[in-house]
């Protein structure tokens, strides 16, 4: 009896302690962003709870920051280009990535492991330095500080997640149906867009929302390559806050939260419905 | 049907190897007759997939080539063949719907709608699935998806249907309905069929003749009687139906049979495989050509067997006996007054007579299972 009592109580301790520990580690992880929610709302121009905040006090929360940045126009000038470089990056990276992965997962491909490790390299790449590499090189041929070159730049990094959602939703993909439908006369292209494509969309999609995803949080290209017309959101945070440290900028980060919490939400719809 | 004339399908010196060293198919030449239901049956590895494969177009021969109605179909990609297909694991699209299934190859033909709709009904009507378009291939069960998949291989009315492995996937009792339902099916629509198995028993229900494969090659092509009856080749006797097999030496050849010494015993046997006096041979038999004698002098094959075992079958009786120093010899004796009397252990008196025992290639030792 004493020995059951003991190993429950000490069963009990452990597993409060286990709790606990995640606990701590998921504070850790989420705490950092979360608490930039309530201070996005802060009437006053600082980075920290007022007294009047933390009384609950109604005057001291106000919507002062998200007046101004939907009112200011380089935030808005901000949001189009990072909507318009975003889209355009992520429609280029999905058709190439997509593509690069068909022809991966073809067994006939020679040297598969090569071009794979090469097409997936921006991702393992630091940042820093396909930036300064795309710098020079698109400085060459007059691409930077253009639009054509951050979506051309996005899109190269953006390419990698396509190839990986994609190659990953070919695997579960039975050949057989492609080699079925050629069998009923249909043309390549037939089969890709009837057959293939509609199966392997869920990683088509998903690969597309990370692709976007990368652009549109992406500053470190956009630094080197992108002038005073093509700043993007991140872009503009990184000057707002090295030029006047205003809670603007966590008004800003909340959209961006709320968009990455939006794009989690659908690319984990898409691999239930995938996995279906 | 056409008795004489041009086979409908012919492979010709047909080989193929995936990496230049181990060849898959070896030097297969075949003749399938138009309207006939043929079917390549061999072990795994017998490339007998390989070979349907090459005539659907997904696999390209290393060399030789496979003729059509006369004409090579080497540079005719698989959508140009017209070849309807079914496969192992159905190939249903699972994103459309029965009936959005069977329109596919009659709208990549761009047939019209009407058509397309009477067409699908009526292929839907053949397998006995009227009522069923609107549902999705996930929604029916294994026999149905199979139903979906023939109907969708004969809507386009192709000439030629090749068929791997269809029913590998259905259960035994279900496989069976299915096997007497596409034999009904080829007989009511005369298309020629080319399928794929490694079921001897699957192949001997539906085939009007079969091709034995065996490690890329072809053994033996004939009906499945004659297949049973005369087979050519120690492997064709050992894949087919149940066999006793008895490893020996040619002593003598008179006309077509041989004096091949077995254990110690000498056994007349009809001559099949080419041999001469001092050839290794194995000899085949039947355990139902297998007689008990009540007396001695009766027949020129007369063995004394000692009983290891007996099996009550119901109608027939099967013993395990040891023989010619082979066991595992077996023999089935109709279930007759007097059969009672027998128990392991027993010496008996057993024979047979020498055109039902059959000189073949030595099968190499250890090759048996």
């Amino acid at each position: 009896m004493t020995t059951i009592t003991t190993t429950t109580a000490g069963h009990g301790f452990w597993h409060i302690a286990y709790l606990g520990f995640c606990a701590l580690v998921f504070a850790f992880l989420i705490a950092p962003i979360l608490v930039i929610v309530p201070l996005s709302f802060n009437a006053e121009p600082y980075f920290t709870f007022t007294e009047g905040m933390l009384r609950l006090d109604a005057d001291a929360w106000s919507l002062r920051w998200y007046r101004q940045i939907v009112e200011d126009e380089e935030w808005s000038r901000a949001l189009a280009n990072s909507l318009f470089i975003g889209v355009s990056a992520t429609v280029l990276a999905t058709a190439l990535g997509t593509l690069a992965a068909l022809g991966l997962s073809n067994p006939a491909m020679p040297a598969r492991r090569f071009a794979t490790g090469l097409l997936i390299s921006p991702m393992v790449t630091p940042v820093i330095i396909s930036a300064a590499g795309m710098f020079f090189f698109y400085s060459n041929l007059g691409l930077a500080q253009t639009h054509l070159g951050l979506i051309l730049a996005h899109a190269a990094l953006g390419t990698p997640f396509v190839v990986i959602t994609v190659t990953a939703t070919l695997a579960g993909y039975d050949q057989n149906l492609s080699r079925a439908a050629a069998s009923m006369g249909a043309g390549p292209l037939t089969v890709f867009r009837r057959v293939q494509l509609p199966l392997i969309a869920p990683g088509v999609v998903s690969g597309g929302i990370f692709a976007f995803a990368a652009s549109f949080d992406e500053v470190v290209v956009v630094l080197f390559m992108g002038g005073i017309e093509q700043r993007t959101i991140p872009r503009q945070m990184w000057s707002g806050i090295r030029e006047e440290i205003s809670p603007a900028i966590l008004a800003v980060a909340v959209f961006l939260i709320v968009f990455a919490v939006l794009f989690l939400l659908t690319v984990e719809w898409l691999r239930r419905r995938n996995a279906r | 049907m056409e008795g004489s004339g041009r086979p409908y399908v012919e492979y010709r010196k047909v080989s193929k190897s995936y990496d230049g060293k181990t060849t898959v198919v070896d030097d297969v030449d075949l003749d399938i007759r138009k309207g006939e239901f043929l079917t390549l049956l061999g072990p795994s590895g017998s490339g007998k997939t390989t070979c349907l494969m090459m005539l659907a177009g997904f696999e390209t021969p290393t060399s030789g080539e496979i003729l059509v109605d006369g004409r090579s179909i080497q540079n005719l990609p698989p959508r140009k063949r017209g070849i309807g297909m079914v496969f192992q694991n159905y190939a249903l699209f699972p994103h459309m719907t029965v009936g959005a299934n069977l329109a596919f190859p009659l709208e990549v033909r761009g047939m019209d709608r009407g058509q397309c709709r009477e067409r699908v009904e009526r292929a839907l009507q053949l397998v006995q699935l009227e009522g069923f378009e609107h549902r999705r291939p996930g929604q029916l069960s294994g026999g149905q998806q199979q139903r979906v998949a023939i109907a969708r291989a004969l809507v386009f009315d192709p000439e030629l249907v090749l068929m791997d492995e269809p029913l590998g996937a259905l259960d035994r009792r279900l496989r069976e309905e299915m096997q007497y339902e596409i034999r009904r099916i080829h007989k009511t629509l005369g298309v020629t069929v080319v399928y794929v198995t490694h079921d001897q028993q699957e192949a001997m229900v539906m085939s009007d003749r079969i091709a034995v494969l065996r490690d890329g090659r072809v053994e033996q092509v004939a009906d499945p009687e004659t297949l049973y009856e005369e087979p050519q080749r120690s492997f064709v006797a050992r894949f087919i139906g149940e066999n006793n097999r008895l490893h020996g030496k040619v002593m003598g050849i008179e006309g077509d049979i041989c004096e091949v010494f077995v254990g110690g015993e000498i056994i007349e046997a009809i001559r099949i495989a080419p041999c001469q006096v001092g050839d290794a041979a194995t000899l085949s038999i039947r355990p139902e050509r297998v007689a008990v004698s009540p007396k001695s002098g009766l027949y020129t094959n007369e063995m004394v067997a000692l009983i290891e075992d007996i099996t009550f079958l119901g109608d027939y009786l099967r013993l395990r006996v040891t023989v010619c120093r082979t066991s595992d010899f077996i023999i089935k004796i109709p279930n007759t007054v007097g059969h009672g009397a027998l128990l392991a252990g027993d010496k008996i008196l057993i024979c047979w007579t020498p055109t039902d025992c059959r000189v073949l290639d030595p099968e190499t030792e250890g090759e048996g299972e």
